[in-house]
């Protein structure tokens, strides 16, 4: 069905393919050719910028999987990450693992913790769950900080070491972008082709309805547990990643109000889509940056409100954009793009 | 004695909880909306008061009164432009809404009140603390104690027996259905919000008198009242007014006699054991669903 004028499908394989036609597949080749050669393109602080931007779409693509096709909508996202930084960090202080092995080590801690607190879902749904997962988001930062102090270092932050790959020690940001950007691909690559098995095919049922989904023959509360693996499987990485790249952590980088950034990004790039994680990762962060870059700008123009102009604009803009999106383009960017590719198949012909 | 003084902190602290409770209790019975922002509402109410003090000097019981209009009309703004196009869409984009409010509320408050910490400059309700035979009850916690079964005999009057809480209960049940049978549901989402507007603020000064004013804590703080609705159960407002006392007790009586520290998490371990083993809470409604 989606496919430009004229193209079709002779077999199976064909059929089920991600990528589809000639000029499909150079525009993905393009597309990555382009990713790796992005630093030359920007370079310095921007690329910093470009790194945190991608360590986001890991940990937004996690909750997408649990809001945007599980429909679970959880609070709890920034948490989770955090457990993937502190178990990667004291993997590679105390134990000395090399990140390759903290790395996946981390996202596997976050995701049980995950499940302990997706097991309220046994009984209860949305909004109640949201409440589970906002307990989380409070929780785990207080057992992080008083549990055991001496290990985790309590709100102190601690340094973590540069991720070293077969003896090459990652330590600037061009260096780190290298290690980010093939993570992020394969997160991709991954949440994609998993909403299209039978896992993903459940979630959305659940999604749809739960009631009609435990009908048929789906396991309700066995999907639900594995939804929040995965999304706090992704926290995890990002997290390590996160932990790696800031080469230090702290708690508080993890604070509710990350969790509902997270949210917004979904909300803005679309539910249930992997395009409108990126998309709508990308759009909030670009907003981030600009309104940094503006904040300033006012102070200097109206000296009285310098100081508070550029700690609250932000919030301020990204809560307007928010409300907008859900009043306006309730299925936001992604359904936009899908809008604007459906002309291209179709055209010259309206419809 | 010192168990006795935890509890009387705990009882008042959570008439506090109790009053921010009712004010979601009120809005998800009436529209089916979980309001997160009620932590940015209730500081807004608050700030306000604030402001007529400092900024006007005007007397505390004219601002007061101005806080809670005010208030009130926040929550019509709420409802003209951003929940009332929320009719008949999906829940989880109101709920989503309400958490984009939330920040937005945070930094517009920020940008005006700066993000530090305020307090007010006199107390704002007159009264000092009771010492009734060793145990010391504070007198703001006092007040927040009464209005909070004040605004509760008035909510559950209003709701039980005026017409319009009628509507409210309909409304609840599905906003389609309302409007088919006659109900003006855009009637209804104003007065509830306007309500919610107006408890919040209450609240706000409430609270505000005794922790201060930040954009950054304040709201956090009205977060726990979440755990007491969950507590008392979302479709009762006699839930939320026990779910409050209950969790501010025993959120005292760990912090007094366990760790002070592990007082700021009692309410969220509460909150995840009551949604494990009677996640509808105490006096809420078992939902029997149908396909």
């Amino acid at each position: 069905m989606d496919r430009p004028c004229g193209v079709f499908d002779e077999t199976y394989t064909q059929d089920v393919a991600v990528v589809r036609t000639g000029a499909h597949w150079g525009i993905v080749v393009a597309a990555l050719i382009l990713l790796f050669l992005l630093p030359q393109f920007f370079p310095g602080s921007l690329l910093a910028n470009i790194n945190a931007v991608f360590i986001t779409i890991i940990s937004v693509l996690g909750l997408q999987i649990i809001v945007g096709y599980t429909g679970q909508i959880s609070l709890g996202q920034a948490a989770f990450m955090s457990v993937g930084a502190y178990t990667s960090f004291m993997l590679s202080v105390y134990w000395h693992l090399p990140f390759l092995i903290a790395l996946p080590l981390s996202g596997v801690s976050a995701g049980l913790v995950g499940i302990v607190f997706g097991l309220p879902s046994l009984r209860i749904k949305g909004f109640y769950l949201a409440m589970a997962t906002l307990a989380a988001q409070f929780i785990i930062p207080w057992l992080i900080v008083n549990l055991y102090p001496e290990v985790t270092g309590g709100t102190r932050t601690m340094v973590v070491p540069p991720p070293t790959i077969a003896g090459i020690k990652f330590t600037n940001q061009l260096s780190m972008f290298y290690v980010i950007t093939p993570v992020l691909i394969l997160s991709l690559y991954l949440v994609k082709n998993l909403i299209r098995t039978r896992v993903g095919r459940a979630f959305i049922a659940i999604r749809d309805n739960d009631l009609a989904a435990e009908v048929m023959g789906v396991g309700v509360f066995k999907y639900k547990l594995m939804a929040f693996f995965i999304s706090s499987f992704y926290a995890g990485i990002a997290g390590s990643l996160w932990a790696h790249w800031m080469r230090c952590v702290a708690v508080d980088h993890f604070s509710l109000l990350d969790s509902i950034w997270f949210l917004g990004m979904i909300v803005v790039g679309g539910l249930g889509s992997v395009s409108g994680a990126v998309m709508g990762t990308i759009f909030i962060r670009v907003l981030d940056i600009l309104v940094k870059e503006i904040g300033p700008w006012l102070g200097e123009i109206f000296p009285s409100i310098a100081g508070a102009a550029t700690a609250s604009l932000g919030p301020t803009i990204f809560g307007l954009v928010m409300m907008l999106f859900l009043v306006l383009e309730p299925r936001g960017l992604a359904h936009r793009w899908e809008r604007v590719k459906a002309f291209y198949r179709l055209w010259p012909f309206p419809y | 004695m010192l168990f006795l003084q935890f509890l009387a902190n705990g009882v008042l602290v959570g008439g506090v909880y109790a009053l921010l409770a009712l004010g979601i209790v009120f809005i998800y019975r009436a529209t089916q909306i979980f309001n997160f922002a009620v932590g940015d509402m209730v500081l807004f109410g608050a700030f306000i008061c604030w402001s007529f003090l400092v900024w006007l000097h005007w007397p505390i019981w004219i601002s007061v009164i101005m806080a809670l209009v005010i208030s009130m009309g926040l929550g019509l703004m709420i409802e003209r432009f951003l929940m009332r196009p929320m009719i008949g869409q999906p829940l989880l984009a109101a709920v989503m809404a309400t958490l984009g409010l939330s920040l937005f509320l945070r930094g517009v408050m920020s940008f005006i009140w700066s993000p530090s910490t305020l307090s007010y400059p006199t107390k704002l309700f007159p009264g000092k603390p009771i010492n009734l035979g060793g145990i010391v009850f504070s007198d703001e916690l006092l007040w927040a104690f009464g209005m909070a079964m004040v605004v509760f005999v008035f909510l559950a009057v209003f709701f039980y027996r005026s017409k319009v809480g009628l509507g409210m209960r309909t409304t609840a049940e599905d906003h389609e259905m309302a409007q088919a049978t006659g109900i003006n549901v855009k009637r209804i989402f104003a007065i509830t919000w306007l309500t919610a507007g107006l408890v919040a603020a209450l609240g706000g000064m409430l609270l505000g008198a005794r922790v201060g004013l930040c954009v950054g804590s304040t709201p956090l703080i009205a977060l726990k009242a979440f755990p007491a609705v969950i507590f008392g159960g979302l479709e009762s407002i006699a839930g939320a007014i026990i779910g409050g006392l209950i969790v501010g007790i025993l959120e005292n009586l760990a912090g007094g006699l366990i760790d002070p520290k592990i007082a700021e998490i009692t309410p969220y371990i509460i909150l995840l054991i009551m949604l494990m083993i009677r996640p509808e809470g105490l006096f809420g409604l078992k939902r029997i669903e149908r396909i």
